[in-house]
């Protein structure tokens, strides 16, 4: 393969976003400490134009395809790639960050971390999942992957004189290092199988026979022990409860959210394109992580009290429909997923950013029981806090029915009735908890007569729009879905391209 | 004659001990920092191994950027460390658990 060039150019969102973040980091510190306002809206600023930059990148990508060429434009010599389902990807992610600072503002304020620190490593954060989801290299795929870890690891630790929050932290360190030392063991293994760190050329390797298949094997067990262990799938899940429980609500939000966005992308590449020769080997695996991710994540969330808990669970049992979606190693069911994540992160956005504009200073609105008779004292919360759920739950009309629906369709597609019967009869047990929550809303008594802390009027605007697109987007799924489903085919298609070089 | 086998197994040696020691510890978070840098030590170790014998700098390379991210993963732990130490008064692993479920 020829190595091109520099090619800095292609990725110009992530070295905008790497400038504009260090300009953040310096310019924070003229700022005193009463008005952090400033370099919120700087970091706003930042965010808006990273998203413009991406979705020129993402139009360069389609206008190449329609044009018959390969949308996939290749910098440092091929270890980087934006191609469309990279570029959609990104958009998500900058969104997503951007509601995690646009509902926590508040909550940061009283909390008292509304500090500098806050911005820049949510930046940097986001430059980490950035590089992640363009990655075709393992070395790029570490380097961002660690990028969005560290970040997020001070992250969590920020409120200091807290206890859970500096647990929830030391948990969250020790098992995510450890999920990268397995991630890297077996990246290694695969290394020494190939020769190769390019995931095209280890691909195209491992399908010639040039590799020790052992070797292979060895390294995809680890590398999908390592994806088990940051995605958060049983049984590499016992981190995700407690880090969402004591982390800020902001923070939890942060790692609930954008970051399920890389993760998607970086299975695909690693997985679906990398290793899609052993598609049977980490298949097996997959299958047994997704049903065993469905059955405790939504058994245990049941068991809840702390609604914080509760949505950790169902992080959990989501990412099992996530998995469920590679395991039809064809472009229908990587769409399916994408589709999915690409949804849950916006549900999951409403459901912390709901969380966090209804606690004040003094007080997290964190327990079921905070939201006994809602609809009484707050109906409009109410109402939001029940498209939500009701999205989560995946009831018709709402987004999470047709994501479900999607990954459910290209199951049976592909001969896993079983798998697709064991996905509904979960959710549906999944639905007990979901409707709890409504139940408490509407039928419960009120235990307080004063009224519900509401948050920023802005804050406000933009959780009603986002509720409200998540009806929006349960009517009119298919633009979404259709658009996502052409990404991914076209990722494949470039990538098989890579492959035959 | 050292073989690359030699080296596969020493490097699989150094991860299982440090899997065994972020599991079998219960007394001191100290030492499950210096079992995480163990573990990319055994990583490194492979990477090394296997450029080596391939005859491919690029393992070498990698190797680079295990190193300096090992380097502020460490720093950021003992940061964690010492605020939770402040927080507890204690930093014994069986004591981490407040929040249960």
């Amino acid at each position: 393969m020829i190595p091109t060039s520099l090619n800095a150019w292609v990725a110009t969102p992530e070295i905008f976003l790497l400038c504009s973040a260090c300009i953040v980091l310096l310019f924070d510190l003229f700022v005193s400490e009463s008005r952090k306002q400033v370099t919120y809206l700087l970091t706003l600023l930042v965010l808006a134009l990273t998203a413009v930059l991406t979705i020129q990148s993402l139009q360069q990508g389609l206008m190449l395809a329609a044009n018959g060429a390969s949308p996939a434009r290749y910098a440092f010599s091929n270890m980087y790639v934006a191609d469309p389902v990279a570029d959609f990807a990104k958009i998500g992610m900058v969104l997503g960050v951007a509601l995690v600072l646009i509902y926590g503002r508040g909550y940061a304020q009283e909390r008292g971390i509304f500090k500098g620190e806050l911005f820049t490593l949510t930046l940097f954060s986001l430059l980490g999942m950035m590089v992640m989801a363009s990655a075709t290299n393992f070395l790029t795929l570490y380097v961002g992957l660690e990028l969005l870890s560290l970040a997020i690891y001070a992250l969590v630790a920020m409120p200091r004189n807290n206890v859970r929050s500096t647990e929830a932290a030391m948990k969250y360190f020790v098992l995510g290092a450890l999920a990268s030392g397995m991630l890297l063991y077996g990246l290694s293994m695969l290394y020494g199988a190939t020769g190769s760190l390019d995931i095209y050329e280890v691909a195209s390797r491992i399908i010639r026979g040039e590799a020790n298949p052992m070797l292979v094997t060895f390294g995809t067990v680890f590398v999908v022990t390592g994806i088990g262990f940051k995605l958060g799938a049983v049984p590499f899940h016992m981190w995700v409860p407690d880090v969402y429980e004591g982390a800020p609500t902001l923070l939890a939000q942060l790692i609930g959210s954008a970051p399920k966005l890389a993760a998607f992308v970086f299975v695909l590449r690693l997985l679906g394109h990398g290793l899609a020769a052993l598609g049977p080997d980490w298949g097996a695996m997959l299958i047994i992580m997704a049903v065993l991710s469905l059955v405790i994540g939504n058994l245990a969330a049941i068991a809840q009290k702390n609604i914080k808990r509760m949505l950790a669970y169902s992080t959990i049992s989501h990412m099992g429909f996530v998995l469920l979606g590679f395991l039809v190693y064809n472009a229908v069911g990587y769409a399916a997923s994408f589709f999915y994540v690409m949804t849950y992160v916006i549900t999951a956005a409403a459901s912390f950013g709901l969380l966090m504009l209804m606690s004040r200073s003094g007080f997290e609105c964190e327990n079921i029981d905070d939201f006994k008779g809602l609809n009484k004292r707050n109906p409009w919360y109410a109402l939001m806090m029940l498209m939500v759920m009701f999205s989560m739950a995946g009831i018709p009309a709402f987004v999470g029915f047709f994501a479900k629906l999607s990954v459910l369709r290209a199951l049976v597609g592909s001969g896993f009735t079983w798998l697709a019967i064991v996905a509904v009869v979960f959710s549906l047990i999944g639905a007990f908890y979901y409707l709890r929550v409504v139940k408490v809303m509407y039928f419960d008594e009120p235990e307080a007569d004063a009224p519900v802390a509401v948050g920023n009027l802005d804050a406000q605007l933009i959780l009603s729009a986002n509720c409200l697109l998540l009806l929006a987007l349960g009517v009119f799924p298919n633009q979404l879905l259709t658009a996502l489903s052409y990404a991914v085919k076209l990722s494949m298609a470039s990538a098989a391209g890579m492959m035959l070089q | 004659m050292i073989t690359l086998t030699h080296f596969l197994v020493l490097g699989a040696i150094l991860f299982a001990l440090s899997v065994f020691g972020i599991f079998m510890n219960r007394k001191n978070l100290i030492v499950m920092l210096m079992a995480i840098e163990l573990m990319l030590l055994a990583v490194n170790m492979n990477f090394i191994a296997f450029s080596q014998f391939l005859g491919d700098s690029a393992g070498q390379i990698f190797v680079f950027f295990i190193l300096t991210v090992a380097a502020a993963e460490s720093a950021i732990g003992l940061a964690i460390l010492v605020v939770l130490f402040r927080n507890l008064r204690s930093i014994a692993v069986e004591d981490l658990g407040t929040m249960k479920g």
